[in-house]
């Protein structure tokens, strides 16, 4: 769009219109002293040349996963991107902020979102998937809103290894919805505790919901928990904040999960200080009307020929205003396409070979790390690419230690839960060499006091 | 357009037969005709309780969502268990084999709200 700045007749014209003869009459009701009386204290015009010196020098203070050793996870992961996304995702067909949804102009965008849906089905074990959301917390939130839809109880049953901001987004949507959110402790193995889940779950229960792998990197037995959810008349909702572990691990799906939703950044999109992400939400096909957000169906046109269309739309905002079944009318168009790309290059194969170096690379930083005198392992169930470290001392102090050599090491679980000073959060992908685990293995080496 | 003599009617499109205690409750002709194909119904639960003029269900066309409103307060007893498999019953027969919920009645001067075939019919037509 084109800048027509206003010339000075306008603005008189304008200002003569509404009875005030300058600009400064507009803001007479500001309070004087609220007011600045003197020109904004701000350094000279640069020349182009001098303003791209100055905004490189400021960039270069921010610590990004190419500048350090990156070992940060807990909800955006550091993976390879593989150049050919950012060359597709820059084509200007794909730039617009807002999805075209007409089928008679948008089937390139429709068929591609029809694609991700999909991929996203084929991964999960799902029958139905939207057309994306937000991000996984988000999606998460609408996922315990579709489970009370859908069985008309209002109680909930949090995992405390839950993302501890899923957690929050949770009960900032809940807050006037009159639902009860119970949290579920976390057993010793890092898993959800199954004495406290059969204790706590009963014939009001919506839904159970668990992180797959949790917060902690450890993997859940979705098939008990989903078992004794489904006895309760409860649903199971799965949230899978690093999908690259679905490359190796049975599907939510097959392990009886009725709905599973997730961060879809680890898919091509970088950690960029936390976003922008997408959110993928998925779910059993008997649930399908009971589902937030935007679907794109298969048809066909009058001629026969294959077509794709927004689908259950008349569930909507736009048509069902206050009764819809959420205030989602649009996707994350742009992300969930560089998704579908990043899938797609890689393939059943690829994703399963990720996935495997995300999980042996990370086996090794644990088992040397466990080796190192001071440093423990607190949880014994089976993990992916993320762990727990505990040590006697304060990992504050140890984590600004790293810092100072050029390592991020992890982060620090007091962060989420206070008091929890000795726990920290490590998180080893396919991008880490040997020689970077092994330098993170040093500069840990003798900080555990 | 069918108005059958011994059914009760609503403004809301609603059709009510009245056995003692028991009314069964559909949507009308009128109302099936207007909303298109129903592709799926979402009725309340046996037990629940509905309250007149608030919504107890949900009827779904390939046009539109609308909600089903209470004609009479009182309890679920009975539901069209035939509806969330076969919807289209709604369209091919909305007095007979549509029919959605059967209500016990709490208060029977409710059903002095309700219009008779002449006064919907009437209703329809001025709605035009």
């Amino acid at each position: 769009m084109r800048y027509i700045p206003h010339t000075e007749e306008d603005v008189r014209q304008m200002l003569a219109a509404i009875g005030v003869t300058s600009i400064a009459d507009l803001f007479a009701e500001v309070p004087a002293e609220s007011r600045l009386d003197r020109p904004l204290d701000l350094p000279g015009p640069l020349s182009e040349s001098e303003l791209l010196r100055e905004l490189q020098e400021l960039s270069a203070q921010n610590a990004t996963a190419s500048s350090r050793l990156s070992f940060l996870g807990g909800g955006a992961y550091n993976h390879f991107i593989p150049s050919v996304i950012d060359q597709l995702i820059s084509r200007s067909e794909f730039y617009t902020a807002y999805t075209p949804y007409q089928p008679e102009i948008s089937q390139g965008t429709l068929q591609a979102v029809f694609e991700y849906q999909t991929l996203i089905c084929q991964l999960t074990g799902m029958e139905v998937s939207n057309a994306s959301m937000y991000d996984g917390a988000s999606a998460c939130a609408e996922a315990v809103l579709m489970a009370a839809r859908a069985t008309r109880r209002k109680q909930i049953l949090l995992a405390a290894s839950l993302h501890p901001e899923y957690r929050e987004t949770v009960t900032t949507y809940c807050r006037y919805l009159g639902m009860e959110l119970i949290e579920l402790p976390t057993a010793s193995s890092g898993r959800v505790d199954a004495v406290a889940l059969a204790e706590l779950i009963g014939k009001e229960t919506a839904a159970v919901v668990v992180g797959y792998p949790n917060f902690f990197g450890v993997i859940e037995d979705l098939e008990s928990i989903s078992a004794m959810a489904h006895v309760a008349g409860a649903l199971l909702v799965t949230a899978v904040a690093e999908p690259i572990a679905l490359g190796l691990l049975k599907s939510p799906g097959e392990l009886g999960a009725d709905i599973v939703i997730g961060e879809g950044q680890s898919f091509g999109m970088p950690v960029s200080y936390g976003g922008p992400g997408v959110g993928f939400f998925a779910a059993r096909e008997k649930l399908v009307r009971s589902m937030p957000g935007r679907l794109i169906g298969a048809t066909v046109d009058k001629n026969g020929k294959r077509g794709f269309v927004l689908t259950l739309a008349t569930r909507e905002q736009h048509i069902r205003r206050e009764k819809a079944t959420s205030n989602i009318c649009s996707n994350q168009g742009m992300c969930a396409l560089m998704a579908s790309m990043y899938l797609t290059l890689l393939g059943k194969h690829g994703i399963r070979e990720v996935a495997g170096q995300n999980l042996s690379k990370a086996a090794y930083a644990r088992s040397a790390i466990a080796a190192l005198p001071g440093f423990r392992l607190p949880y014994s169930a089976p993990m992916f690419n993320e762990f727990v470290v505990e040590i006697d001392g304060d990992v504050a102090a140890l984590l600004g230690q790293l810092e100072n050599k050029g390592i991020l090491g992890g982060i620090p679980l007091a962060r989420f839960w206070p008091g929890m000073n000795n726990r920290f959060l490590v998180c080893v992908t396919e991008q880490h060499r040997r020689q970077d685990i092994d330098a993170l293995v040093a500069a840990l080496k003798g900080g555990a006091a | 357009m069918e108005f059958p003599e011994e059914l009760k009617y609503t403004e809301d499109h609603e059709w009510i037969l009245i056995e003692d205690d028991i009314v069964t409750v559909g949507i009308t002709d009128f109302a099936q005709d207007a909303l298109g194909d129903v592709v799926f119904v979402e009725l309340p639960e046996v037990g629940s309780t509905v309250e007149a003029g608030k919504s107890f269900g949900v009827v779904e066309s390939v046009k539109a969502v609308s909600d089903v409103y209470a004609p009479v307060s009182g309890e679920v007893i009975e539901i069209n268990e035939d509806l969330p498999d076969t919807p289209e019953l709604i369209n091919t027969s909305a007095y007979e084999d549509g029919w959605m919920v059967k209500i016990r009645l709490t208060d029977t001067a409710e059903l002095d709200d309700l219009l008779d075939a002449e006064a919907y019919q009437a209703f329809v037509d001025e709605q035009g």
